[in-house]
């Protein structure tokens, strides 16, 4: 099995020469940019309002434990079952186990990235269980048997006259590209499983403990059908989408429509309670919440990163980082691509084999500055690459730092810097873009700077 | 007053004019040039790279040469961004830590100290040509300068400056552009066109190490967009 970096850089190298692939990138970007700018200014004062989130998820990171504590007392006492998964393998053992006890075939969801890291379908599909993804996007994906490309869009890489050819080959349509004829295809299909299916599962956006309520954010309205017509409810939650208090959605639910689409608010919100209760003609008899850790508390347990538990999946970091932009989200090879991937998932998988989205980074802050829950992106990647350095270095990086402090320290030394550089430089353009050039990486696609031919600091001695 | 000047081994070696107009500048405005000679690098490879024990080796004699002085100017938003926002995060639980803090607090990247420090705008330069200008981002996000250098700008007799459409990162990133070379060339023609689609004969910026990256990709692709740093447009009669 190839390692990811070898993965991530092969993939990179192929997507960041595919014009085409960033053009559509470039251009959804773009559009969605304009909106969230708008919708920004209808928040008296958005920074002000950024500072407020943040303060709210420190709170309610910090005092994990006694939230989920609340949140789960008040889910029970309304007749919902919970329960506890420390890794990805319970959370697949516990959801498996409602299903064999159900007798369930089929199952209905909605979009649920928890479920993307648990690896969920591929499991239940191997048992030999229908599943079908209801957001649009997710089922386009899961036609073209591909994951989910950014968090909060999963189609976004596809082109209109890409998903009429998958519709119309995958599921015998004869539609043409047009969005409505397109999205009138899904519906059909979809309508007959939110019927005949045992299971509706679905992920959640936030999760109240004042009043042990899930709630979930948008835009198509298949997450209140998956919830609203099977018989069984399963819901996946990851420990950190917890809030203290009901009002505190009144900031969030436009805080995450604005960074995550550039909507002021989604089309559906919805507060799930509980399963069905007596006198109460519908909803799901029984409903199931899974809370997830999966590494969450490792996480909480590191005092410089824990805010990384902020995280609202909105996806914005995506959606400024230019390293996604042009490399796009399938390149990373995460559950969770962009900044926001490369900070978590070495904690979540290990820093051995993922430490390598930390450095393919620039470091422009731009995710930093739009986070809506301020947490510090950028400087976690810092750390990230710090901590793989303190774990195990590389020798020939070691040995060039080592070479660089021992001519830096010496002016003596430094001094033949510059006429050793002017002596190579005459040479170099022999070799220079050819791949023996041991700056190749620097001279396949730039030019190399010159050394002046008096330095700033010859400079400096002439003039006395 | 007296500034102290800490010029980066990239500006010393590739871009001397940058430092030699920052000392003509300051010196023209009646301040003294401290410049401390021996110091080469701030160390920022090795600590964006993760080896921060090897960073703090070149930052300690940067903090204990510079510590006292009355201000620190450099010549990269960049750099300054180490020594202002990096070093006291690199000291931290060492005995440099307090020094590292007291250093933080006089560092100036070069325009943001004349604009926001000695409140000069108007250096009686003349640069008649279109223009765009790239922000840095460590300049822009980590030390938060915006306003500065187009308040300089401003002030520049014939000087026409065309913002482009984003604040977008050129791509360079210090050691990534030689790790990630495929990525960081694929942002810097992100930026390039952005920068063409101005009009623009130039592109200033206030950071050296991005106009390497910009100005090598241009030169590599035969356009005729040029680059030059703020200071050598500042000295320009």
């Amino acid at each position: 099995m190839t390692a990811p970096v070898q993965q991530f850089k092969r993939q990179a190298e192929v997507l960041t020469h595919d014009l085409r692939h960033r053009e559509i990138i470039q251009t959804a970007l773009g559009k969605y940019a304009v909106v969230r700018d708008k919708n920004r200014g209808a928040f008296q004062d958005y920074q002000s309002a950024r500072q407020a989130a943040a303060e709210t998820k420190w709170e309610a990171i910090n005092h994990l434990d006694k939230h989920l504590e609340q949140l789960v007392s008040k889910l029970e006492a309304r007749g919902t079952k919970v329960h506890w998964a420390s890794t990805g393998d319970q959370a697949r053992e516990i959801i498996q186990k409602i299903l064999r006890e159900k007798k369930a075939r089929s199952i209905i969801k909605s979009k649920a990235m928890t479920s993307e890291e648990i690896h969920l379908n591929h499991a239940l599909e191997e048992e030999g269980f229908e599943v079908v993804e209801s957001d649009l996007g997710e089922f386009i994906v899961q036609l073209k048997k591909e994951t989910p490309y950014h968090i909060v869009f999963p189609a976004m890489h596809l082109t209109r006259g890409e998903i009429r050819d998958l519709f119309n080959k995958e599921l015998a349509a004869n539609a043409t590209d047009n969005p409505e004829e397109l999205t009138m295809v899904a519906r059909r299909v979809m309508r007959q499983k939110y019927i005949t299916a045992d299971i509706g599962f679905t992920g959640a956006n936030f999760a109240i403990a004042e009043t042990g309520m899930i709630s979930i954010t948008e835009n198509e309205g298949n997450a209140r059908l998956t919830a609203a017509l099977p018989k069984t409810m399963i819901t996946l939650v990851g420990i950190e989408k917890v809030l203290p208090r009901l009002e505190d959605l009144a900031l969030f639910l436009p805080m995450l429509a604005t960074s995550g689409t550039g909507q002021p608010l989604t089309c559906y919100n919805t507060m799930y309670s509980g399963p069905r209760q007596p006198g109460e003609p519908d909803g799901p008899e029984e409903w199931h919440v899974v809370l997830l850790d999966n590494r969450r508390s490792e996480l909480l347990a590191d005092p410089e990163q824990r805010d990384a538990l902020h995280c609202i999946r909105c996806g914005a970091c995506l959606n400024v980082c230019p390293i996604f932009r042009n490399v796009g989200g399938h390149t990373y090879g995460t559950t969770y691509s962009g900044p926001i991937g490369s900070v978590i998932t070495p904690h979540l998988r290990g820093l051995d084999e993922w430490k390598h989205l930390s450095y393919s980074s620039s470091l422009c802050g731009a995710c930093t500055e739009t986070c809506p829950v301020k947490i510090d992106l950028a400087h976690h990647l810092l750390q990230n690459r710090r901590n793989s350095v303190q774990k195990k270095s590389s020798p020939a990086w070691k040995l060039g730092f080592e070479l660089m402090n021992f001519v830096f320290k010496r002016p003596g030394f430094y001094e033949f810097v510059a006429p050793l550089g002017r002596a190579a430089q005459k040479l170099h353009p022999m070799i220079a873009g050819k791949a023996f050039d041991p700056a190749f990486p620097w001279t396949k696609t730039r030019s190399a700077p010159k050394i002046a031919k008096q330095t700033f600091k010859e400079w400096w001695r002439e003039r006395g | 007053m007296t500034v102290s000047l800490f010029i980066p081994c990239f500006v010393d070696l590739l871009y001397p004019k940058v430092g030699i107009s920052i000392v003509q500048i300051l010196e023209r405005l009646g301040h003294k040039i401290d410049f401390a000679e021996e110091l080469n690098c701030c160390g920022q490879p090795a600590f964006n790279s993760g080896y921060w024990d090897e960073a703090r080796e070149l930052a300690a004699p940067v903090v204990k040469r510079l510590k006292n002085a009355e201000a620190v100017v450099i010549a990269s938003g960049s750099c300054g961004a180490m020594l202002k926002v990096f070093y006291p995060q690199l000291f931290a639980g060492t005995e440099l830590e307090t020094d590292a803090k007291k250093l933080s607090s006089k560092c100036f990247e070069f325009s943001d100290f004349l604009v926001t420090k000695l409140g000069v705008t108007d250096l009686g330069a003349k640069f008649p040509a279109k223009v765009t200008f790239h922000d840095g981002c460590h300049g822009l996000r980590e030390l938060g300068i915006k306003r500065s250098p187009r308040a300089l700008l401003e002030k520049v007799q014939g000087l026409q400056l065309v913002e482009m459409k984003e604040e977008i990162c050129c791509g360079f990133g210090g050691t990534f552009a030689a790790k990630f070379p495929m990525i960081s060339t694929a942002m810097g023609d992100v930026k390039c066109a952005q920068a063409a689609e101005t009009g623009a004969d130039y592109i200033i910026s206030n950071d050296s190490s991005c106009l390497m990256h910009i100005q090598g990709l241009l030169e590599k692709q035969g356009k005729k967009l040029k680059t030059i740093h703020l200071a050598e447009v500042l000295t320009s009669r």
